[in-house]
């Protein structure tokens, strides 16, 4: 459990760290063989037209998906990422089928109301039926996901060819007026969320209180909608339609990992999200043409990855070193504890024992050295130093202290409360000790009549006291 | 009390007031008036229609029927002066806030949900929040209080409002004694000051020495009105007396021929 409560000092140099692997991981993945150095330079000094004419724009993709990304997250809807990613495809077929042309606006415009039918119909089934909102949207996203593909399909074998690119993406796609669209979303939801991000906090938070206090909910509601569906479908042409929900979400869930404050997730997540976006980019570029999508996505997933390992609140490598650690204080303190009975066994006369008869190692006692527990005396017997003496006095007190606690005042039997106290000696601190102290009455003895020992104790006054 | 109720309209009134939830319907006209100054306890069974009545009363579910005023009003007029504290379960308490992060929620009312907090909206967070001995805890993640301390701060934002009159669901739910005698003292001392509390209340044993009036509520009212005439064994024997079925099926039938009927 020790873990679970972390001290804020300590934290920010495991975000450091955190950030500077996540980004080295990066760095190794990029160089990693798809890259040669030439194409790295050219990339970095803009000197390619067709990096300089998309990464702009998809780097306010990144920023857009990041913000409202997070808003979903906030507010449990990453699903309608999901289907709004999935429901705009027969959109852009009908958009083509329309105008018979690749007009980039017919196309956003049939996005824009497929993407819109598929939320309403979403909405027209919760509300008419019992089904959850994870089913309706399932069975809505792929419905109309099926369509698209059929749709593109159909359509004359010349004119279908363009149209893939709107599965995976491609940043050469990218000119200026859809650099303008993307600029125009992405300045559309950092003015809402600056102007109304307490309104959004407390949406996500507590929406029947917001309505209670006169918060507009639905009003918010159908703008987050409006933001997210606008931002599905100005990115669709760089990064495609179905990953682009990968874009809008794992930034948001990469950033929730490091912060607990919504403001700072919101922030943290447009950085990620433009990172991933221009890492994104010069793989796609670096791979000569690789889908933009696919690439993005997948920056997006080795900083979520690194996030998972690394972050100071909920990371796997954090939690690991402190059960690690944990696990050796416990032997080192078993091993004092074993001790200690040794030595009370023979009425506290010495500080010496052999490593025999306390069933202890060689490396347990160099441990216990190298922290002025135990020193070594003559002849390879050992003998407890004051603080080793105070320190082992401390852990049979917990334990025994905990045993008495057990049967007097939780009703446990005798026979049952050792394995109990085995643990919870290792995890009491000095307040639950004055607390269990002054509940039990400052005992002397613990359920099977043995001493506790008291917090000062030294070697002589347990020799006095032990009769 | 001196609370001229000839003269003042009540605090909290509904007339004839019915709700129902996915067309399954909770509350029949229901007639309640709650004059200003008082603590008044919502008391039923399990399914008696206590919360919907408070959230129906500040318009999180749809009335059918009826009418509901605040200080002789629609709630929409008087918001600032009406603070809801909803059921502490009914939030996400991992969400990534901190104490005073839900407190502000409460400061400045409807504007103050748009702007960014001001020097005086933090001040007021912390006084609500010392008179609910929390603020030790303000900048606390509220992933880390206890279930009495997420109840605590769910108060004091709503005492950040300073309103008038205070709807709370289930305060006293997971919440030590100590901390329930502490959250009684606190609404009498809101009382005092002419504040009306209308809280759910789930222990019979307490109601009438936290409360001086009470609604008896099982789908439709049973009584309302100050403990001492309404607290009364017959009475509650009417209220817990097993579940109006037949009411509720019959008007769940004549719902749904009136769906039919199309109407």
């Amino acid at each position: 459990m020790g873990w679970r409560v972390l001290p804020g000092g300590g934290m920010s140099v495991w975000r450091w760290v955190g950030w500077l692997v996540g980004l080295m991981g990066v760095m190794v993945l990029s160089g990693c063989g798809v890259v040669s150095g030439e194409r790295a330079v050219d990339f970095v000094m803009l000197r390619d037209g067709h990096v300089r004419a998309a990464l702009p724009g998809v780097v306010l993709l990144g920023l857009n998906c990041g913000l409202l990304g997070t808003l979903l997250i906030a507010r449990r809807l990453t699903m309608l990422g999901d289907t709004l990613s999935h429901a705009v495809l027969p959109g852009i077929a009908a958009g083509f089928l329309w105008t018979m042309t690749k007009h980039p606006g017919a196309l956003l415009i049939g996005a824009l109301v497929t993407g819109v039918l598929s939320s309403l119909v979403t909405g027209w089934i919760l509300g008419s039926t019992r089904l959850k909102a994870d089913a309706a949207q399932s069975v809505v996203l792929t419905v109309f996901f099926a369509a698209g593909i059929v749709m593109i399909k159909l359509l004359p074998d010349g004119s279908k060819a363009g149209l893939d690119r709107f599965l995976y993406g491609q940043a050469a796609a990218l000119d200026a007026g859809e650099t303008v669209l993307l600029a125009v979303a992405a300045a559309l939801s950092v003015v809402v969320i600056w102007w109304g991000y307490r309104g959004f906090l407390v949406l996500a938070f507590d929406p029947g209180y917001g309505r209670a206090a006169g918060l507009p909910v639905k009003g918010l509601h159908l703008l987050q909608m409006f933001l997210t569906t606008l931002a599905v479908v100005v990115s669709m042409q760089a990064v495609g339609v179905i990953l682009v929900a990968g874009l809008l979400v794992i930034p948001g869930a990469t950033a929730w990992l490091f912060s607990a404050r919504l403001h700072r997730v919101l922030v943290l997540a447009a950085l990620l999200g433009m990172a991933a976006a221009v890492m994104g980019t010069f793989l796609s570029f670096a791979g000569d043409g690789m889908a933009m999508g696919p690439t993005l996505v997948l920056c997006a997933g080795v900083m979520f990855g690194g996030a998972f390992l690394l972050s100071p609140r909920y990371g796997m490598a954090r939690r690991m070193v402190s059960v690690m650690r944990h696990g050796r204080r416990v032997r080192r303190e078993d091993g004092l504890k074993a001790v200690y009975r040794v030595l009370e066994g023979r009425g506290f006369s010495g500080a010496g024992f052999g490593l025999e008869e306390c069933g202890q190692s060689e490396g347990m006692m160099r441990s216990l050295e190298r922290r002025g527990m135990v020193r070594a005396v003559a002849a390879g017997g050992w003998e407890l130093t004051e603080s080793g003496f105070g320190e082992a006095a401390r852990v049979v007190r917990n334990h025994r202290l905990w045993e008495l606690y057990l049967t007097r005042r939780a009703g446990f039997a005798e026979d049952h409360v050792h394995d109990a106290a085995e643990e919870m000696e290792h995890l009491l601190a000095e307040e639950n000790i004055e607390h269990l102290m002054g509940v039990l009455g400052h005992p002397e003895r613990d359920p099977h009549g043995r001493r506790i020992p008291r917090s000062g104790d030294t070697i002589e006054t347990s020799a006095a006291r032990h009769e | 009390m001196e609370t001229n109720s000839d003269r003042e309209p009540p605090a909290f009134e509904c007339h004839d007031v019915s709700v129902s939830y996915d067309r399954k319907p909770v509350l029949y006209g229901i007639d309640v008036s709650v004059p200003g100054g008082s603590l008044c306890g919502i008391v039923g069974p399990n399914g008696a229609g206590k919360s919907t009545l408070i959230k129906a009363a500040m318009g999180l579910l749809p009335v059918e029927g009826g009418w509901v005023r605040m200080f002789g009003r629609p709630l929409d007029e008087v918001r600032p002066r009406v603070a809801y504290v909803p059921q502490r379960t009914s939030v996400d308490w991992d969400f990534p806030v901190n104490v005073m992060d839900v407190v502000l929620m409460g400061c400045g009312g409807k504007a103050g949900l748009w702007r960014r907090p001001t020097a005086a909206d933090r001040e007021l967070a912390r006084e609500s929040l010392e008179m609910v001995q929390m603020l030790p805890y303000a900048d606390r993640q509220i992933s880390q209080l206890s279930g009495g301390q997420q109840q605590r701060v769910f108060l004091a934002r709503a005492l950040a409002q300073r309103a008038d009159l205070y709807f709370m669901d289930e305060p006293f739910t997971g919440v030590d004694a100590a901390t329930e005698r502490a959250i009684v003292t606190l609404l009498e001392g809101l009382r005092a000051k002419g504040g009306t509390i209308v809280a759910v209340h789930h222990d019979l044993t307490t109601a009438p020495e936290y409360f001086d009036r009470v609604i008896l509520l099982n789908m439709r009212l049973v009584a309302a009105g100050p403990v001492e005439e309404v607290f009364t064994a017959e009475l509650l024997q009417k209220t817990y007396g097993g579940r109006l079925t037949v009411l509720s099926e019959l008007a769940l039938r004549a719902q749904e021929a009136r769906a039919r009927r199309g109407v």
